[in-house]
């Protein structure tokens, strides 16, 4: 076993145009991508990782930057997805900054950066477009789709849009749609940038600003919901910067200050202030219910082939347990195969990206099984053979 | 599971084709034969962790939740099966778990360990709580926190309205049906909803 070690991801170009959900149409795109393992022979094995809303394509492994995947502490040779028995797909979403088609990229119709007229997307149109991208490299059908938050949406979208092609779906701190409180974190964020005298409605790459001071309020927010008040406690607690306080009201006092100032200076240097809006809205939109009529159960019903394995963890608040609750009793009231595990975690949402002991025990478990099934597909459940009782 | 005879007389309680709801599955082993010797479909219920781990491991279904929350989770009736085994006496809401099991579920299958064993009465005459291998465990440091007998829970049974179909004892891994209250470390009671 050996590590991934460098990776290099592909930029693969597709010139069909995308229907969006939204009615506009994206003419032609690209899509970052990066992939780890081998396809066997069949195209079995191949597994469909899911972004949420800062992450991207890389996975797993270290970029020639010495940058490392945002889940290789998952994904990796005798990880829980081990990827000596899985080819692992990672992508970037479409109005994302990582490399696929988004908003700092030139509109082909008029030359121009796309800016804030890139159409909106939705975790539906990212399903549509990752799909034509398995379709690209000749699987027919995933062993599984997984994400973790916005990343868990879309694994859930997958068993609902193209049900036929995936067997397993593992969704990770994720929600049935947001909730009003969460689209209210997400307004704030999103009115901190569209309010930056720096944003200048979007089209600011034009005007050769960065709207940066919006984005870092838009990360601290966003960053105090990953958290739980108790890992935020035993981190930071009431400790101060300096050895006493200095009386100041725009000073840092609290080393939770510096640490979120710190964080979100990081951030606003590396993303983009559209694709944050972009990202918040797919999360807004998402309710598969909506189309029948607020039935979750309804809308699962169609994903009866899938299996699935739904995990939560109790001190998230953000995409709290209760809401995976609510997927898991649609699946059960559909009959659908579903595992449910609750991980008593005290990180808060953050801990899908951790490598929480009892929660990779559950994911190794899961993979395990699916790598067992790949070489031994279970045969159909005879009643009554061998029952000697 | 061949070895374990007292699961073998379980699981011939449970029609072939059987959807089953296993509450308190542990490790999934008995679903897990369930599935492939008699054609059963469903989930089992569990709090452990190892338990979770093992039942995702050997491909069972299984839902991490603690049953003292109830079974809102399900519908009526939609299980052929409910299952409950060695596992009321860890419930601090029997008699609303009895309820549920009956709720969701056309059959409920119940094993408990038997209070009224002879072992168990000698001990006590003798002044002491029974330490014995079906309670396992010292008085401060039980997990069973609910201890009753068969014929306290025919009572029980009554009370919930259930219709017991059939009620024997374990003992030794053979089913005791001679004064089982007596001889049997465990009660097994089937039911079914009046």
């Amino acid at each position: 076993m050996t590590a991934l070690g460098q990776v290099t991801p592909q930029l693969m170009h597709f010139s069909d145009a995308l229907p969006l959900k939204s009615g506009a149409v994206l003419p032609a795109y690209a899509l970052m991508v990066e992939t780890y393992g081998t396809l066997n022979a069949d195209k079995s094995n191949a597994v469909l990782v899911c972004h949420a809303l800062n992450a991207s394509h890389h996975v797993a492994g270290r970029h020639a930057d010495g940058v490392e995947g945002w889940w290789d502490n998952l994904v990796g040779p005798g990880k829980p997805l081990d990827t000596e028995k899985f080819f692992v797909i990672g992508v970037n979403n479409l109005g994302s900054c990582f490399g696929s088609s988004g908003p700092t990229h030139l509109n082909p119709d008029n030359g121009c950066v796309w800016g804030a007229d890139f159409p909106v997307v939705t975790v539906e149109d990212w399903v549509e477009a990752q799909a034509r991208l398995v379709h690209r490299l000749g699987i027919q059908q995933l062993a599984a789709v997984i994400g973790g938050s916005l990343g868990g949406m879309q694994a859930l979208a997958w068993s609902l849009q193209y049900p036929q092609r995936l067997r397993h779906c593992v969704a990770v701190a994720t929600a049935p749609s947001l909730s009003a409180q969460n689209i209210a974190f997400n307004e704030v964020a999103r009115r901190a940038i569209v309010t930056d005298p720096d944003f200048h409605g979007g089209h600011y790459i034009a005007h050769g600003t960065v709207p940066k001071r919006g984005l870092r309020v838009a990360r601290m927010l966003g960053h105090i919901t990953y958290l739980s008040d108790d890992a935020m406690e035993a981190r930071f607690g009431r400790s101060l910067r300096a050895e006493a306080l200095a009386y100041s009201t725009q000073d840092i006092e609290f080393q939770i200050e510096g640490y979120l100032r710190h964080q979100s200076d990081k951030f606003s240097e590396y993303f983009d202030a559209n694709t944050y809006l972009l990202i918040t809205r797919a999360l807004d939109y998402f309710d598969p219910a909506a189309a029948y009529g607020g039935s979750l159960t309804q809308a699962f019903a169609q994903a009866s082939a899938v299996r699935f394995v739904i995990i939560s963890f109790t001190t998230d608040w953000r995409f709290a347990p209760e809401r995976s609750r609510e997927i898991v009793k649609a699946l059960v009231d559909n009959r659908i195969r579903v595992s449910y595990a609750e991980i008593e975690a005290p990180h808060g949402h953050d801990a899908f990206l951790l490598d929480d002991a009892r929660y990779h025990a559950v994911m190794r478990a899961t993979f395990d099984q699916m790598a067992e099934e790949l070489t031994h597909p279970p045969a159909p459940a005879k009643p009554n053979e061998g029952a000697h009782v | 599971m061949s070895e374990r005879k007292d699961l073998q007389i379980i699981a011939s309680l449970v029609p072939a084709g059987s959807r089953v709801l296993d509450l308190g599955c542990g490790n999934g082993e008995l679903l897990a034969w369930l599935q492939q010797h008699k054609g059963c479909s469903g989930y089992g219920i569990e709090l452990a962790d190892h338990n979770v781990h093992a039942c995702v491991q050997r491909g069972v279904d299984v839902i991490q939740l603690n049953l003292d929350e109830g079974l809102a989770l399900f519908d009526d009736r939609s299980f052929d099966v409910v299952l409950q085994l060695d596992t009321l006496q860890h419930l601090r809401n029997t008699e609303n778990m009895l309820r549920e099991t009956a709720r969701v579920g056309r059959i409920g299958v119940i094993s408990f360990p038997n209070f009224a064993h002879w072992p168990n009465r000698l001990r006590v005459l003798a002044g002491r709580m029974p330490v014995t291998k079906a309670l396992p465990y010292q008085w401060y440091d039980t997990p069973n926190i609910r201890v009753g007998t068969l014929a306290d829970f025919e009572v029980l049974a009554r009370k919930c309205g259930l219709q017991v179909t059939d009620s024997f004892g374990l003992q030794g891994g053979d089913a005791v049906r001679f004064w089982p209250n007596l001889l049997a470390s465990v009660a097994v009671f089937k039911f079914e909803q009046v």
